[in-house]
């Protein structure tokens, strides 16, 4: 009964509505691609979101000081495996070294990684007792733990995996109660850091390029502007309600490369148009405020930096996608979370859901029956759980 | 602690809400034009050429039809977007055709002011034809290996083919790319280009981003154009072509340099042409699939005799004593008698300056028929010498006459670049000048067709029609879309007395006048062929041999530039060809 219960319908549905829409958006964009098996790219895909909703459903059946359990083999198996990637194990694609070959399985470490960092912030800097502020030294030593994985990452280089864990790095200190002066003076060196790697040259040409075309699109639309270009006119041509699923011709024709992984998001626009993109948007939207409700009824400071740390990743990931996909952002290749194709970036968010909701139901387990969620409470009204 | 959850939430509501405002712009506000950019990436409009109409003799006998040939195109566009701008396809490419990559490449680049021939002087967009006639095998490799042979099309289309050879060739004309279609650009070709073109129909075609066409959008198929029916008759046209180059030889044997020549067969009483020769002459079949350079400058070469000239109608020549006809009837109408006698003396003084016969014969006192039948010169010095006396510093009748018979203006024939020829457009200040214009020299140059649509009125009892070679064009269905028929320019200010008469003196010059010798044994009696020769002196060359002929039904006139005497290059070329109007076996 009570696993029935974690299974959070308001976090759930919109989870697996995103997968299954997914699913249908990679058949669309990749019936062309390989001629004797239209149906290859949707047998895979259903198959990696099949195996994410199992492991999303034995996630979610575990209570959430079960998942404190497992924060250090997890953040120690993100770091490994990216550790991995280094060596002559891994692969290269788009010019970096990102994947994993484990026999007929390819992993991509660096989306396990994600969720490695948000388990090790929060591990750090939740332990606490409940109290308003963790202790000064609990600061660096988050640094730390999220230095290491985002350095291993800018090894590859990945340069918008690293953006993302840096986000979401900032955004589990911000709900962690850090000073604003720490976080000003964090944010104040990271961009001093941007600026040094441009300033000394130590961006790969096709990052350069990318930024470059990012500011003026048109500048070389045959060559590092064609993504942007075509992505835009993709999407753009489907209007208020698109041309129909398996009907778009610019997906059709593969004007778009990388459609089913990183520009999904122009497959809806075109085939399902504004209605169908928005649709996706506001699903996610769905799944980050549910996201961000668990972190604040979560039953320890703890759950609730998974669940906010959760809901920073997925947000800067999603919005760093779609902002790229409609020109908002330099293209950075990140995917969008339960849409894009791919087994490690589906089955992570999955898992992450399963998270999310095993961390909901540990707060309905013991309910602190005075929040309503809104800002009138405060964790210390709860009752603790530290020595549980 | 929860007011930060809450700034959380606030950033994350209002980054969905900037997402979902720019998906909007994208998608709603700026649809139409990323929709159209979108159509300009895999809509691709293709257009379909009409098959070109044939042209065809009076029998129906075709003189230009189409068949299909295996076209090799490069598209420029596609080409251009590879790494190193297609070197490599066009490499490839050249090893398959067998053709030099540099020729290849010559022939693929557009036109421009400092790119000269071989070039494409068309669209860009559209693909190039680099390779015409290529065997099929050959082409299955382009088609089946688009991935190395990117933006190479091969294709089976319609191309030019000339049935008869050199048949005709200035009167067909010939087809050349110019803008975005293959046009005429002479002869029929291009007088009739707007029938024989059709419409073009279009395709519009769904491609991905390599350029393979996933299906198609919309089709309008073309109208294939008419056929156009002309008057000419390929034996006929065989008969006068192959007599021109008989003259030609034989004049060269007697050392004449006979270098160009032209025939006029026309119908007395229609204006319409039954064939028309030149020399030099030329293949039309060099124009299909682009003229190679080497072609072209031997087509445009003075020295070779510019042979793209169609002498007939775009050359000009004194016309001689073919020119008689006319001094006779504005003799008459200015009122010297028919049928009186004149003085045909050796030589004639005019004003200063004495003006000789041909050979200073003196021929005693005879009438105009026997001075057209001999040629005499004086007698008409002395017609052109008293009107001028009499009318000093006005117009000279004989030069009305000659304008009233269509000379010095264009004839309006249904082909292009026609000469108008020349006529002295000021009144004489010296004698000499109309005693010289009375027998056909000095300032006056004609075409063989203006002399053709004179003699043509003459037969015909005064019409001056404007000669037609097309005489229908009939759709793809069989249906006669329009005819066409000479229209009369205007009609001859002389009487059908002094017409007949004329007539008859010129049908005896076959007989026992200047072309007896070329007529000997022809049978007069049953096909009374009249005639008369012209040798007009020119300047610094020798004399062009003019002789203009006709009976009931047709006219035939032969020029023979530097052939020497009338009757002695040109009369028997027409007599060869009159022999096959009527089918008279050779002497």
């Amino acid at each position: 009964m009570r696993r029935l219960r974690a299974l959070d319908w308001r976090l759930g549905v919109p989870a697996v509505a995103l997968c299954v829409t997914g699913v249908l958006l990679v058949w669309s964009s990749t019936r062309a691609r390989v001629p004797e098996d239209p149906q290859a790219f949707l047998r895979r895909q259903a198959l990696n979101v099949a195996v994410g909703l199992v492991v999303m459903v034995v996630v979610a059946s575990r209570d959430h000081w079960t998942l404190r359990a497992w924060t250090v083999p997890v953040y120690a198996a993100g770091c490994l495996g990216l550790l991995a990637v280094l060596t002559p194990l891994g692969k290269t694609v788009n010019g970096s070294q990102s994947w994993l070959g484990l026999g007929p399985l390819q992993v991509q470490p660096s989306e396990i990684a994600k969720l490695a960092l948000v388990f090790g912030l929060a591990a750090v800097l939740g332990d606490g007792e409940a109290e308003r502020r963790p202790e000064a030294v609990r600061v660096p030593a988050a640094l730390g733990v999220a230095a290491v994985p985002l350095g291993l990452v800018m090894l590859q280089p990945d340069l918008g995996t690293a953006l993302i864990m840096a986000a979401t790095a900032l955004g589990v200190l911000v709900v962690a109660e850090v000073r604003w002066r720490w976080i000003g003076l964090l944010v104040a060196a990271g961009v001093a850091a941007a600026a040094l790697a441009w300033w000394l040259d130590l961006l790969k040409p096709h990052q350069v390029q990318r930024l470059l075309v990012f500011a003026d699109p048109a500048a070389d639309p045959q060559g590092a502007g064609y993504n942007a270009v075509q992505a835009l006119v993709t999407i753009g041509s489907g209007g208020l309600f698109g041309r129909g699923l398996f009907h778009g011709d610019q997906t059709g024709g593969r004007f778009v490369p990388e459609q089913h992984t990183d520009f999904i998001l122009t497959v809806a626009g075109e085939e399902l148009g504004f209605v169908g993109a928005a649709g996706i948007l506001v699903l996610l939207w769905c799944v980050l405020w549910r996201a961000l409700h668990v972190a604040g009824r979560a039953a320890s400071p703890y759950g609730r930096l998974v669940a906010a740390g959760i809901a920073g990743w997925l947000t800067v990931q999603a919005a760093v996608n779609v902002g790229m996909v409609v020109g908002l952002a330099p293209i950075v290749g990140v995917p969008l979370p339960f849409v894009s194709y791919g087994g490690s970036s589906v089955v992570t968010c999955l898992a992450a859901v399963g998270v999310l909701m095993s961390i909901g139901a540990s707060s309905e387990i013991f309910p602190s029956g005075r929040f309503s969620g809104t800002a009138r409470g405060g964790t210390n009204d709860l009752p603790t759980f530290g020595g549980a | 602690m929860r007011s930060r959850l809450l700034l959380v939430h606030l950033l994350v509501t209002s980054l969905f809400i900037v997402l979902l405002g720019r998906l909007w712009q994208v998608q709603v506000v700026d649809f139409d034009r990323y929709a159209r950019a979108a159509t300009e990436d895999h809509v691709r409009h293709v257009v379909i050429p009409a098959v070109r109409g044939r042209i065809v003799d009076d029998r129906g006998r075709p003189l230009v039809r189409n068949r299909t040939a295996m076209t090799v195109s490069v598209d420029l566009s596609t080409l251009s977007r590879q790494p190193d701008e297609g070197r490599e396809v066009l490499r490839r490419l050249s090893g398959l055709l067998r053709v030099p990559q540099e020729e290849i490449a010559r022939r693929a680049r557009l036109c421009g002011p400092k790119v000269g021939r071989p070039c494409w002087p068309g669209s860009p967009y559209q693909p190039i034809p680099v390779a015409e006639g290529v065997d099929e095998r050959t082409a299955m490799q382009i088609v089946e290996r688009p991935e190395d042979f990117p933006g190479v099309v091969a294709e089976l289309q319609p191309v030019r083919e000339y049935p008869n050879g050199r048949l005709a060739a200035h009167v067909l004309g010939y087809l050349a790319p110019e803008d975005r279609a293959v046009v005429g650009r002479d002869g029929l070709e291009a007088a009739y280009e707007a029938d024989l073109r059709g419409t073009p129909g279009s395709r519009d075609l769904v491609v991905d981003s390599a350029g393979h066409v996933l299906r198609t959008l919309a089709e309008q198929p073309p109208t294939p154009g008419a056929t156009l029916v002309t008057s000419l008759d390929v034996k006929v046209q065989k008969a006068a072509e192959r007599a021109l180059r008989r003259a030609v030889e034989a004049a060269r044997k007697r050392g004449r340099v006979a270098d160009q020549a032209a025939a006029v067969v026309m119908e007395a009483r229609t204006g319409r042409i039954v064939a028309m020769a030149n020399l030099p002459s030329y293949d039309p079949s060099v124009w299909v699939g682009g003229i190679d350079p080497a072609d072209y400058a031997r087509l445009t070469s003075q020295k070779r005799g510019s042979p793209l000239l169609s002498r007939a109608v775009q050359g000009q020549w004194p016309p001689g004593s073919t020119w008689k006809v006319t001094s006779t009837a504005a003799a008459v109408r200015y009122g010297y008698r028919l049928r009186g006698t004149y003085d045909c003396p050796g030589t004639y003084r005019v004003g200063d300056r004495d003006f000789r016969n041909y050979r200073a014969v003196d021929h005693g006192r005879i009438d105009l028929h026997r001075a057209l039948v001999v040629s005499c010169d004086t007698v008409f010095y002395k017609f052109a010498y008293d009107m001028w006396l009499r009318r000093p510093g006005k117009k000279h009748p004989m030069l009305s006459m000659a304008k009233a018979f269509g000379f010095g203006r264009k004839t309006g024939v249904d082909l292009p670049g026609e000469a108008p020829g020349h006529l002295p457009d000021r009144a004489w200040d010296w004698p000499g000048e109309a005693a010289n214009f009375s027998i056909g020299q000095g300032e006056i140059l004609v075409t063989p067709l203006q002399l053709a649509t004179a003699y043509a009125a003459l037969a015909n009892g005064g019409t001056l029609f404007s000669p037609r070679v097309g005489k229908a064009l009939v759709g793809a269905d069989g249906r006669v879309l329009r005819k066409i028929t000479p229209p009369v320019a205007g009609r001859l200010p002389v009487g059908a007395k002094t017409l007949a008469y004329t007539r008859k003196a010129l049908a005896d010059v076959p007989k026992s006048g200047t072309a007896a010798g070329a007529f000997a044994g022809f049978p007069l009696d049953r096909h009374p062929v009249a005639g008369k020769t012209g040798t007009a002196e020119v300047f610094g060359q020798q004399d062009t041999s003019w002789f203009a002929s006709f009976d009931k039904r047709y006219v035939v006139v032969v020029m023979v530039a530097q052939g020497g005497n009338g009757g002695e290059t040109a009369a028997p070329a027409a007599r060869e060809i009159w022999s096959h109007l009527y089918g008279v076996s050779k002497r």
